[in-house]
């Protein structure tokens, strides 16, 4: 097991393009970390990079205390786990465990050891003289991983391992892969572009665009605090909602004004954001997610100046909450990065100009509400979990 | 099956043949009727694949042949990159199992998405490892498939494809004058760039390694493989690769009147089936003093072969095309030493080459490959004379190895003869029983 290091790393390729750019990575030893971003985003080249498959153009990479720039794949004791594991059919599970260690010459009883090791972790225990076809498609998963584990190599390396299961299948391995290699405590550096899988395995998600890391932290932070647009459309499911706000001076207090609707900005979103005042009379993006709105027809007391109204679109009732998609009066946010997450999830979930000319939205509700297609609705926002972005740069506005 | 309702299912081919649209897609293909597909030898496949006769797009006509096609069911967009990687390795000359059709937007009758296809024309007669290993189980047959494979994954390497699957089970192999010709038949991991770094070729290398030592240790387990290491003719691979690239991409450092290394390893790259396009040569000072650095730029394999294809017509792999050529060779010292090699090709052709493969009763034409008939006969014909201790007329000769030994072989043509012939459980099923993968022909999928 290592701390694995990027320090300043640099990928340009001989064509010019510019892959990856001063990347800044601290994995600890034992750590689970996710890249994740849209595709070409420099992720699997950054992987890559730790792999050894790929040249370093710049900066410097250290797997524990070595600093392995220069290394082939095979010196660095690194493992690219999952991809394209086949079981051999005429050997039973230990032996399909074993063989990679008897290619690498160790003795049998260390060898003996680690499939022992590695058959209790994934209890496969009772399995081990059995052939892989008397096995359960779930069991011969795990054999597949059982053969990556006991190769204990420093850095468990994988690179959208779960990219051509089905949907059914990638849920069980997702929570497998997990467990397995939290039990182990191995460094992992785990690629995706699937941020549910970016926010249910990793230990911290590390969120890239362009080549650049934007934000690295534990999945919860960066969820709550993302560093900008890109990040706070990516993360989460549905993306963040987005609108365009005009921040005012209104008597003692600030107001945002959203289409419409004026809401009262609490003196304590101001105290966190001592930044928020410098827009005073300029536009800013507002983010909101779903969660943080309620319908107001629920509410014993709805807030004064906390509410937005919209047009239902859409309600999806899924049992323990209601999806409801309005039309909120507004304008849209539109830049580079929120064209690029709609071209990347599909541009149905992505924020967009609505139906009635306002901007499309999605809120989760109570199981209660009876909001219904077509229906005008007031919405309670809750402010204080507001997101206030630069509406020019896209940063988080903060400071 | 013409006329059913396919839904919105898109085919996409290089090649406009009806037959692709009477397939049943609304079916998956593992339930495929059997009176669809046909039995091949089967190699491994992480996927469901299947097998099916149809006949060309050009060749629609009553009594002509059929041609077989692999069906591999898998995702959409990996069945996408499969089927275009397929069709650039195949523009840029390389062996591999040329594309016909990448299949998409296939529902079940049920209005359910099924996963996408990429079908691919089965390379004539080539077989899977695990089959050629049925039929001759030595080491030396593993030295020979390495081997293969070896020169197979340095010409990717060369034209910038990384593999990430380089393994026995994802390559045919055909006889080539007692070596074999390796072909890619499994894409879909692949990469190609426009240039592989050292890290990715030591990488695919480990990976071909690995996969390979696992592949023989199975044939082992199942009693077809009855000597040699598996462990250690995995271990091969590596020094195998080494020692080619270098031969194919290392510079040369020479004295000035030691020109004549350089005509030597132009030689050796020309033996092991490359073709040198330019030779970029500066000087420098070595140890021993002003020394000349030249390094080849090699193109694509395959020199023996076509100088052969261009002298005769005939169409062989590398190591086939060696044999001939050297045998025109023979002959035209033997009889016409005035004449050039395009006129003793043309003579060697009529009256060597093809009465030897009219020779061939029509009921044995599908054992081998007339190349590699024509090869075997000159292998038998010297195995005799050593025997007999005299000169065998070649007449002679094709007759007894006709009797001898092409009899006694097992067909290798690959084509539909069998129109209901059951398929055998195939390894790549979601769940096959244990008596299917007793049969089957390679590991177990993982799904």
């Amino acid at each position: 097991m290592a701390e694995v290091v990027l320090k300043h790393i640099e990928k340009l390729y001989e064509n010019g393009f510019h892959a990856v750019k001063d990347l800044n990575l601290d994995i600890a030893d034992g750590e689970f970390l996710v890249l994740v971003g849209p595709s070409g985003c420099g992720k699997s080249t950054a992987l890559r990079m730790v792999a050894g498959l790929e040249d370093i153009s710049g900066g410097d990479l250290f797997i524990g205390e070595r600093r392995v720039n220069d290394l082939p794949p095979q010196d660095r004791d690194i493992a690219m786990v999952f991809q394209s594991y086949a079981l051999y059919p005429h050997m039973s599970v230990a032996d399909n465990i074993a063989y990679g260690l008897k290619l690498r010459k160790m003795p049998k009883s260390e060898i003996q050891a680690r499939i022992k090791k590695a058959a209790d972790m994934l209890e496969l225990n009772d399995y081990l003289e059995r052939k892989p076809a008397q096995l359960s498609g779930g069991q011969r998963q795990r054999v597949a991983m059982g053969r990556a584990i006991v190769r204990e190599p420093a850095v468990f390396l994988m690179d959208e391992p779960l990219s051509n299961l089905d949907a059914k299948l990638r849920v069980q391995m997702r929570a497998e892969i997990s467990a397995v290699v939290r039990s182990l405590g191995t460094t992992t550096i785990y690629v995706t572009h699937d941020q549910v899988e970016a926010m249910t395995m990793g230990d911290r998600m590390a969120v890239m665009k362009a080549g650049v890391l934007n934000q690295v932290g534990t999945p919860q932070e960066v969820y709550d605090s993302p560093n900008n647009i890109f990040v706070a459309q990516f993360v989460g499911s549905p993306p963040m909602n987005l609108v365009q706000g005009r921040l005012e001076e209104s008597g003692d207090g600030v107001t945002v004004k959203i289409g419409e609707a004026t809401l009262e900005v609490p003196a304590s979103v101001l105290d966190e954001r001592p930044g928020l005042r410098q827009y005073l009379g300029k536009d800013v993006a507002l983010g909101l997610r779903s969660e943080d709105m309620e319908d107001a027809s629920l509410l014993k007391e709805v807030p004064p100046n906390a509410t937005l109204k919209g047009t239902v679109t859409l309600v999806e009732a899924l049992g323990s909450e209601i999806v409801v998609h309005f039309d909120l009066p507004g304008e849209a946010v539109v830049t580079d990065d929120t064209k690029l997450v709609a071209a990347e999830i599909g541009g149905d979930d992505a924020i967009d100009v609505g139906h009635t000319g306002g901007v499309k939205w999605v809120a989760s509700f109570a199981p209660r509400s009876r909001v219904r297609v077509g229906e005008d609705v007031t919405i309670v926002a809750d402010i204080e979990r507001m997101h206030w972005f630069d509406a020019h740069s896209g940063e988080a506005i903060r400071g | 099956m013409v006329g059913q309702d396919l839904g919105m299912v898109e085919i996409v081919t290089l090649e406009a043949n009806p037959g692709l649209l009477a397939l049943p897609w609304q079916t998956p293909l593992a339930e495929w009727p059997r009176d669809v597909t046909v039995s091949m030898p089967r190699g491994i496949s992480r996927n469901v694949v299947r097998f099916v006769a149809l006949r060309p797009a050009l060749a629609q006509g009553e009594g002509l042949g059929e041609e077989v096609y692999a069906v591999k069911e898998l995702p959409e967009w990996i069945a996408r990159k499969e089927y275009r990687l397929l069709v650039e390795l195949d523009r840029l000359g390389l062996p591999v199992a040329e594309a016909a059709a990448v299949v998409a937007g296939r529902t079940s009758v049920d209005g359910d998405p099924l996963p996408g296809a990429v079908l691919t024309k089965y390379v004539r007669f080539s077989l899977p490892f695990r089959a050629l290993f049925a039929a001759d189980p030595d080491a030396a047959t593993a030295e020979r498939l390495l081997d293969a494979l070896v020169v197979l994954l340095v010409r990717l390497h060369l034209a910038g494809f990384m593999w990430s699957d380089c393994s026995l089970s994802n390559t045919l192999f055909r006889r080539d004058a007692g070596q074999f010709e390796a072909y890619l038949v499994d894409a879909e991991t692949g990469e190609l760039h426009p240039k592989l770094s050292a890290g990715q070729r030591a990488w695919d290398v480990e990976l071909a390694t690995e996969k390979c030592a696992g592949e023989l240790l199975d044939i082992q387990a199942g009693g077809l493989l009855a000597h040699g290491d598996p462990i250690e003719m995995g271990l091969s691979i590596g020094p195998r690769y080494v020692r080619l690239w270098e031969l194919v991409t290392g510079e040369l450092r020479v004295r000035p009147d030691q020109m004549w290394r350089l005509d030597e390893r132009i030689r050796q790259l020309q033996q092991a089936g490359f073709d040198v396009e330019e030779l970029s040569m500066a000087t420098a000072l070595g140890e021993a003093g002003q020394e000349v650095v030249i390094r080849p730029r090699v193109v694509e394999s395959g020199f023996n072969s076509r100088r052969l294809l261009s002298l005769t017509g005939l169409d062989t792999g590398e190591n086939q095309a060696r044999r001939l050529l050297s045998d025109i060779e023979a002959f035209r010292i033997a009889g016409m030493p005035e004449a050039n090699q395009e006129a003793a090709a043309r003579a060697w052709l009529a009256r060597q080459y093809q009465p030897l493969v009219a020779a061939v009763p029509h009921h044995l034409r599908g054992r081998l490959e007339p190349p590699e008939v024509y090869h075997e006969v000159l292998e038998h014909r010297w195995y005799l004379c050593q025997q007999e201790s005299r000169d065998v007329p070649w007449e002679e000769a094709v007759a007894r190895y006709i009797a001898e030994i092409l009899e006694h072989k097992p067909d290798e043509v690959v084509l539909s003869q069998a129109e209901s012939v059951p398929v055998p459980p195939a390894s790549a099923d979601p769940d096959p029983t244990p008596e299917a993968v007793a049969e089957s022909p390679g590991p177990m999928p993982l799904r």
